[in-house]
């Protein structure tokens, strides 16, 4: 390629968290009216680089040439405006009370004589769309589209501010099998257009079927760029995840048991499709998968926090209704929730509280809570689990994340629970707390209790695992066990294969 | 236990503050105001206040808002009235219908809230000017009169020199500290303002709780309505306008977030009390309403500026 064909080069850029080096020296170049495909692992840096593309974050080294013009600290806006980069998100910027018009218009509305020029601007409307192959009436709410309408109106908003390089980030995510046919013709449309489109996605066989070009990401590194016809599915699914296994786990002690949780072809209205699996006592089943392939709300239906309308779930046998969370709970299921924050502590709470949080009842007396019981409970569960703080009385937002995930597995530890869901339980924590929970996770299974575990993280889904079941779109799409379960045989199965 | 009293301490601080300058204040340029009668005046006067706002205070916890309680205080006072004179009932029976009544109204609003999912805002103010109405209906809009002699007792009797009001007020005070502080559901409800999906999948039925509150709310100022149809011993269509803003500036003042989750019932023992002292030192130095209003209006600005600096500081 000549040099006049570059849109975007990016060089060393380099960006760095506490403790984690997100970005490391990435060079990668972007030329004009190319498709280019970049794929990775979670956590892998692509979703920091496309921030440091359109300016929403500043690198800590390296620079960004624009169209042969050195660009640096940027604002998301200028990006926009002024050097024709935008991002599409999974979720949309878009006003959903508005018209297509309006939302394209949006803080650019044509006036005439101090009113709006209606007229004007769906006309202009209705030709942006019409040039993107879309023959949508502009004066339709954006709330009244489908998903797929509104991504159109989100990129007819991109090409109307004249973009010059389109971010796509998970686009097809929210699609049907049809609706995604006609994103890979808008891209096209795009293409010959001349726009640079960036294709973020999981799917590699979107990523063949439409990309000129592909760049893999690994652990912050950019690995490798490739023509996307001189590579393989096999060979790029080799590239994302050929990393050395550098943390150790903990052996295995125990022996599993009886089937504890039976499901049976269970579904809900949102995402899951007749799901079946057995989780036995003394077991951690692994669950592997790419982000929305269900096992949150897999996690989820099981305890009663979403809707299930098909399926069974047999506990030791006999059949339960789970239909909200207590009722879970009161079957000695706990859940260790994803988003720990929001979901799983009581912030403002004590430590000792939300230890006791499910379990006040046990500890109450005439009603009234026995401080001294609940404090003698949680101080018990602080030196069992190694609970770093002052004292019980400490409120729980003030404890760092490995701790806050001790006090939500301490809440079910001390309603005595016997299944405990986990939900990507060391997301956001550091090493040496990581070691400590599965420590923990083994013990529990040593004791007796049964464990699924989420994870994406392949190492800890492979190291600490009996049994992994591995998802996608909803359903489970294989069984490895531990002996089987490999690296690139889990991915192979989470991209639906 | 000891440290959960320090919570934001130089909030609590800053109200306990506020209270001691205006009590300096009014007594400075007050002959009448330091004197151990205007003080039980003042405590009688904030009784019926500070009962609802124990109640509101659950509602704000869990982040919601209860603007019906002037209503529910019109409403109690014309039934409890009713009862008694037309109805011919004796005080107890009166009495506890009357109870049933308002706790049933924040029934309503709890399931509108919780179950069907209408903005407490929303819920709170149709049933505001549904009661009023409902209240002018029941009594065609005239007073009513003739309660019995001896039901003046709760409003205007005394044990020692202390008002009974005072007494019902300061015992509501304990056991709504006992409830929020020791017991569980007290503890889901600090866990609903903030926490909300956190709390629901620690296994709690959360939308009993958030009824519950409403529940409370309506209880607790149908206890209100009663002292006030004592106290004056005629049932008035009118009682309890407005009544809702005093309540809410109470709690708000006393250091509730509207956010919910962060507030102690003391912090709102002060707030009701600053409350009352302002109005009584205005009435003291002859501010005349209009200029009371403006003032009253002022000081919850000031406190719901100095709750969301406070929350900014804090990001």
């Amino acid at each position: 390629m000549e040099n006049q064909n570059i849109l975007l080069s990016a060089q060393g850029i380099t960006k760095r968290y506490p403790g984690v080096v997100a970005l490391n020296q990435v060079d990668l170049d972007f030329h004009t009216g190319e498709i280019h495909a970049i794929c990775g692992e979670n956590g892998a840096g692509k979703s920091t680089f496309i921030k440091v593309l359109t300016g929403a974050i500043q690198p800590d080294a390296g620079c960004i040439e624009i169209e042969g013009v050195l660009r640096e600290n940027y604002t998301p806006h200028e990006a926009m405006f002024n050097f024709g980069i935008s991002a599409i998100y999974q979720e949309f910027n878009l006003i959903p009370a508005l018209s297509i018009a309006e939302n394209l218009f949006f803080g650019k509305e044509l006036q005439k004589n101090y009113f709006l020029d209606r007229k004007t601007m769906n006309q202009k409307a209705k030709e942006v769309l019409l040039s993107l192959g879309v023959d949508l009436d502009p004066n339709l709410a954006v709330s009244s589209l489908s998903v797929a309408y509104q991504q159109i109106v989100e990129i007819a908003k991109s090409t109307y501010q004249n973009a010059k390089l389109i971010i796509m980030d998970e686009p097809s995510a929210p699609l049907t099998i049809h609706e995604v046919d006609k994103l890979f013709n808008l891209v096209h449309t795009l293409k010959a257009q001349g726009i640079t489109v960036i294709y973020i996605s999981h799917r590699l066989s979107e990523i063949f079927e439409l990309s000129d070009r592909v760049t893999v990401f690994r652990d912050g590194c950019k690995i490798v760029t490739m023509p996307t016809s001189a590579t393989t599915k096999n060979e790029l699914i080799h590239i994302m995840v050929n990393r050395e296994v550098s943390e150790t786990f903990p052996p295995r002690r125990g022996q599993i048991g009886h089937p504890i949780l039976e499901v049976e072809h269970l579904s809900t209205a949102a995402l899951l499709k007749d799901i079946s699996f057995t989780l036995r006592k003394g077991e951690i089943l692994g669950f592997g998968g790419l982000v929305g392939a269900g096992r949150t709300e897999l996690a989820r239906a099981i305890y009663g926090a979403d809707p299930i309308t098909e399926g069974t779930i047999l506990i030791n046998n006999k059949p339960i209704r789970i239909r909200h969370p207590q009722e879970a709970v009161a079957q000695k299921i706990g859940l260790i929730p994803e988003d720990r924050k929001q979901h799983g502590i009581i912030s403002r709470l004590s430590a000792a509280e939300n230890i006791a949080y499910s379990s006040f009842k046990k500890i109450s007396k005439f009603g009234l809570i026995q401080m001294r019981l609940m404090e003698q409970v949680a101080q018990k569960m602080i030196t069992v689990l190694r609970i770093i703080t002052p004292n019980a009385q400490k409120r729980v937002m003030e404890l760092s994340g490995g701790n806050q995930q001790k006090v939500v597995l301490a809440r079910w530890l001390t309603s005595d629970c016997d299944i405990i869901l986990f939900d990507e339980p060391t997301r956001g924590i550091d090493v040496g707390a990581k070691q400590e929970i599965y420590e923990l996770i083994i013990e529990l299974a040593f004791q007796g209790k049964a464990i699924i575990l989420i994870s994406s993280e392949m190492n800890e889904l492979l190291g600490m695992s009996d049994r992994i079941l591995v998802m996608h779109e909803g359903v489970i799409t294989g069984e490895l066990s531990k002996a089987e379960a490999t690296q690139d045989k889990v991915l192979r199965l989470a991209s639906g294969e | 236990m000891k440290i959960k009293t320090l919570e934001i301490p130089i909030k609590k601080f800053a109200i306990l503050g506020v209270l001691f300058i205006l009590i300096a204040f009014f007594t400075i340029v007050t002959d009448s105001f330091l004197t151990t009668g205007n003080i039980l005046n003042i405590a009688r006067q904030v009784s019926m206040l500070g009962i609802s706002a124990v109640g509101m205070t659950c509602v704000i916890l869990t982040s919601g808002i209860d603007i019906s309680v002037g209503s529910v205080m019109g409403v109690t006072n014309i039934v409890g009235a009713l009862l008694m004179t037309k109805y011919g009932m004796p005080i107890l029976p009166a009495v506890l219908i009357t109870l049933v009544v308002a706790a049933a109204v924040g029934l309503v609003n709890g399931i509108f809230v919780s179950y069907i999912g209408v903005p407490a805002l929303i819920t709170t103010l149709a049933m505001m000017t549904l009661l009023r109405g409902v209240t002018y209906v029941l009594c065609d809009g005239l007073p009513v009169w003739g309660l019995p002699d001896s039901f003046r007792t709760l409003g205007q009797g005394y044990i020692g020199i202390i008002p009974i009001p005072v007494i019902i007020m300061f015992l509501i005070f304990i056991i709504g500290w006992v409830f929020l502080n020791r017991t569980k559901t007290g503890r889901y409800i600090y866990g609903l303002g903030g926490n909300r999906e956190a709390v629901r999948l620690a296994g709690i039925r959360t939308k009993r709780v958030e009824a519950g509150v409403f529940v409370i709310s309506g209880f607790l100022t149908g206890i209100a309505g009663l002292i006030m149809l004592s106290r004056i011993n005629t049932g008035q269509p009118k009682i309890g306008t407005a009544f809702e803003m005093d309540v809410i500036t109470a709690v708000v003042l006393g250091g509730v977030s509207v956010m919910g989750g962060v507030g102690s019932i003391l912090g709102v023992l002060l707030g009701v009390f600053i409350t009352g002292i302002l109005s009584n030192g205005m009435i003291l130095l002859d501010i005349s309403e209009y200029y009371q209003q403006i003032i009253k209006g002022v000081v919850l600005l000031l406190a719901v500026t100095f709750d969301s600096l406070a929350k900014r500081k804090k990001d």
